[in-house]
């Protein structure tokens, strides 16, 4: 019993964190690559929610609004990139945190203008809205195994591309020292539009592929955003190696957490206080193994830049 | 070489107007706030009290958080938390029946002062982005405990029964009182602040944050000195969370938010960074524009956000900077 509870809660864990690498994998590169931060990278995940929503239900079916909202998502990154962004490469961080925090601001508004502050619902898919036995007495549903295995998918799919092309290699090279490859005559800014473009569209990906399972709503955005960072500071910045494996970790540490701490404090203290200290207790387990990475690592676990 | 000359002479003559441009504009606000009270005898005075108080509350934070920012080069996300710490601290107690001022005020900066030695030791080993992702993320190990804390509101939040007692009197309920509490709070920490600047202490933190390699090189060591400022801008922040939670009469893990933090330094920056007196000038025009705005349309937040953007990209030296003030 308490084995498959763990099992599903394994699998739970490993869904949360793939949905989190897809949106690290972009955040990482962006700030390797241009050492820019993007507070609003989280608003792109809420935005690929919302377009897969509205377009849903105007075409009736997900697979066709999620084939039109990405291709929005994409559109929707490279126009905050041409209007904004573009013109704060050069600042210091301060001025990025600030400007993108009113993009944040505005934006979360925005949505709950368009498209009400009522939650939307996505339905799952009627042929993937079931679920499987795993093993005995295991049900597990399809549509968080599908997230699974697309999150894999992509996380091998960048790997490739990363390691295997010319592209990759690019990117590798401008994680670890873009003036060096700009002066090697590579146009450093067409090479980062392709990044943050997509990055921006995988961000989105990650929202529309939970849109089913979530409510879609405004602010979605805010607590993932924050989460991903945490990922790719323990991850190191620039490295999708690093993102993957530390949004992995974070999203089993976090349901894990969530799961065992009261069961685990029960041993120690009598069940209520156990139950409230673990509860008190898991939300902030993540922080504190942040925490504890950068006071061993201070540049995180795999640095791009050396 | 007439150039040179030129370029040498035009700073010199700028400079004293401009220094006595930075000493009157302080002497200003302050003045105007001793006497906003007065000025309104006649009005709708308990609206614009409250609203007032609120400018001066936040701007003690924005202000503390400059010390670290604006003279120490130290972005730190996680500000917010001290105000929560100061704002829980008078809150929780009073839910106990501890409703003494003096003793929620101590508690208050003791849990601040913890804190902020605790985190401060640990993020000031990163520099630059970490520095960043780490204060944020003490910042919501924070947010978070709040909001499990079951007995005192978790999500919710708390109200207080009542606003501090100092020596067993209530007259912080009056809101006159409470307002040259919080007048009296504020010029203390700028004054405070002020002369922290100008001390050895300061000019040191500012030569670490123009160049800390070489200021290791003539013999300082920079973590001491920035640690130092951290728990001084912790300590002023806890105690502007004491003020917000008696003025507000209510607390909530919101107060914590990471959102929060963002907008004390959007205060900031807007007010002008590195003079002080800036983060004032910032907290009266954002509560200003976002009361404003906030009467005319619901969607205030989308013309809010755009505005903060334009700041961010033109105008440098914030409004601070308009006036003339330097950084």
């Amino acid at each position: 019993m308490t084995l498959t509870l763990a099992l599903v809660q394994i699998l739970n864990g490993l869904q949360f964190g793939l949905i989190l690498f897809l949106i690290a994998a972009g955040l990482t590169l962006v700030f390797g690559v241009m050492d820019f931060i993007n507070l609003a990278h989280g608003v792109q995940y809420m935005v690929g929610a919302y377009f897969v929503a509205a377009f849903t239900a105007m075409t009736g079916g997900f697979f066709t609004g999620l084939a039109l909202a990405l291709p929005a998502a994409l559109i929707f990154g490279l126009l905050l990139e041409l209007l904004i962004f573009r013109h704060l490469y050069d600042r210091d961080h301060l001025d990025q945190v600030l400007a993108t925090f009113g993009v944040i601001i505005f934006l979360n508004q925005a949505v709950k203008f368009v498209w009400g502050a009522a939650p939307l619902n996505v339905p799952i898919p009627d042929a993937l809205s079931g679920a499987i036995e795993i093993t005995d007495g295991l049900l597990y549903p399809v549509w968080r195994l599908i997230i699974i295995a697309v999150g894999l998918l992509v996380g091998l799919a960048l790997y490739l591309v990363v390691n295997k092309t010319k592209l990759g290699m690019l990117v590798r090279a401008g994680a670890s020292n873009a003036p060096i490859v700009s002066a090697l005559g590579v146009n450093i800014r067409l090479l980062f539009t392709i990044v943050f473009g997509v990055g921006a569209m995988l961000a989105g990906f990650a929202g529309a592929m939970i849109a089913p399972i979530l409510s879609v709503e405004p602010g979605m955005g805010d607590n993932v955003l924050i989460l991903a960072f945490v990922v790719i500071v323990i991850g190191g910045i620039g490295s999708i190696r690093g993102a993957f494996i530390a949004a992995l970790l974070i999203g089993l540490v976090d349901t894990l957490g969530r799961f065992f701490a009261p069961t685990l404090l029960r041993a120690l203290l009598d069940p209520s206080a156990a139950s409230q200290t673990g509860r008190a207790i898991a939300p902030m387990l993540i922080y504190i193994l942040m925490a504890a990475v950068l006071f061993f690592r201070p540049s995180g676990l795999f640095p791009a830049k050396k | 070489m007439n150039n040179l000359v030129d370029l040498d002479a035009a700073p010199a003559l700028a400079t004293p107007t401009r220094a006595r441009r930075t000493r009157i504009l302080p002497v200003i606000i302050f003045a105007a706030f001793a006497l906003v009270p007065l000025a309104l005898l006649l009005g709708p005075q308990s609206y614009v009290l409250a609203v007032v108080t609120r400018i001066m509350i936040l701007a003690l934070g924005a202000m503390s958080l400059d010390l670290l920012i604006g003279y120490g080069a130290m972005i730190s996300f996680g500000h917010a938390a001290f105000v929560g710490l100061g704002a829980y601290s008078v809150a929780i107690l009073a839910s106990h029946g501890i409703t003494d001022g003096f003793v929620q005020l101590a508690v208050a900066l003791a849990t601040s002062l913890i804190f902020a030695l605790f985190t401060g030791a640990i993020s000031l080993r990163t520099k630059g982005v970490y520095f960043i992702m780490i204060t944020l993320a003490f910042g919501q190990m924070l947010f978070f405990l709040t909001t499990s804390l079951a007995a005192y509101g978790g999500d919710d939040g708390l109200t207080l029964a009542a606003r501090s007692t100092f020596f067993s009197l209530k007259f912080m309920k009056n809101d006159l009182a409470m307002y040259y509490v919080t007048f009296g709070t504020l010029l203390g920490a700028y004054l405070l602040l002020r002369a922290i600047v100008a001390s050895r202490f300061g000019r040191v933190l500012r030569g670490i944050r123009e160049n800390p390699v070489r200021m290791e090189a003539i013999g300082f060591a920079p973590y001491r000195y920035q640690l130092t400022a951290y728990v001084i801008a912790g300590l002023i922040a806890g105690g502007s969370g004491f003020l917000l939670a008696n003025q507000t009469e209510f607390v909530s893990p919101a107060y914590t938010a990471w959102q929060r933090s963002g907008e004390l330094i959007f205060v900031l920056v807007l007010g002008g960074l590195g003079s002080l007196h800036g983060a004032i000038l910032g907290a009266a025009a954002f509560t200003l524009l976002a009361d404003i705005l906030s009467h005319y349309t619901e969607n205030w937040a989308m013309i809010f956000g755009p505005i903060l953007i334009l700041v961010v990209l033109f105008v440098r030296g914030g409004i601070n900077g308009l006036f003339g003030g330097k950084p």
